[in-house]
């Protein structure tokens, strides 16, 4: 699936990493836990999540994802889109929440990681 | 190449700066990227246990040809039962380290499940050092 039809779908808009708007991604998981998501073995993913923090972006950075979705339109500070800029990270922040925004993209297709 | 940094317990802003160095270096000098984030796995999740449960740590990386020696030495509360503190769901994390993102007792598992070698001493009241190693190929 295209990012800019993650964005589309969830009623998002992109907050940093706009260059990675025509890539696709097949797989997404979504979690709030950092240590959930440091045992995925696969890359290539869409991580949504309500937390919206440092650790969020250290943990994206350290398990080499490239796409990271906020959910409940959650405040993304600067010092996390330069994390995100410096480690090639695209963010999305949707109103929506995590169940909602999980319900839409696996039923438009994206696939569950598990 | 030996590489080192100071931590500090509660700075939960900076926690995984280390880890993030450290993985910079790797990937400069062409380690396996499969590896790499093992180690940074491993890394990141001992850096943040520093920065949860310690006073201040030091994190020492000692990169050979072959592998990278990690050691994270700690002045802390220590760990009073390592076996327990092992099993997958046990944590003393407080709310505010769950409210980070961590502390469901999966950190320790983690560090094992992505290390070669994973050893862990502590003395209660003084501190915890933890020494991890992973081979390059």
């Amino acid at each position: 699936m295209k990012l800019s039809e993650i964005v589309r779908l969830t009623g998002g808009t992109v907050v940093c990493g706009e260059r990675h708007i025509d890539e696709n991604v097949d797989y997404a998981f979504a979690s709030d836990l950092m240590s959930d998501v440091l045992t995925l073995r696969i890359t290539d993913f869409l991580l949504i999540t309500g937390l919206a923090n440092v650790q969020a972006m250290r943990t994206a950075e350290m398990s080499d994802l490239k796409y990271l979705l906020f959910a409940r339109g959650k405040q993304v500070t600067d010092d996390m889109v330069e994390l995100a800029d410096e480690n090639g990270i695209m963010i999305i922040s949707t109103p929506y929440s995590v169940f909602r925004t999980s319900g839409i993209l696996y039923g438009a297709g994206l696939k569950p990681v598990y | 190449m030996t590489l080192q940094f100071n931590v500090e317990g509660g700075d939960f802003a900076r926690a995984g700066y280390a880890s993030s160095q450290i993985k910079k270096i790797l990937k400069e000098i062409g380690v396996d990227p499969d590896v790499i984030k093992h180690v940074v796995v491993a890394l990141y999740e001992a850096e943040v246990n520093i920065v949860a449960h310690a006073y201040h740590g030091v994190i020492t990386a000692d990169i050979e040809k072959e592998g990278i020696r990690i050691v994270l030495d700690d002045a802390g509360p220590g760990i009073p039962d390592i076996p327990r503190a092992m099993e997958r769901g046990y944590s003393t994390a407080s709310p505010e380290v769950r409210e980070m993102g961590f502390g469901a007792g999966m950190g320790l598992p983690n560090m094992k499940d992505n290390t070669d070698s994973l050893d862990i001493e502590s003395v209660v009241g003084k501190g915890t050092k933890v020494t991890m190693y992973n081979k390059f190929e």
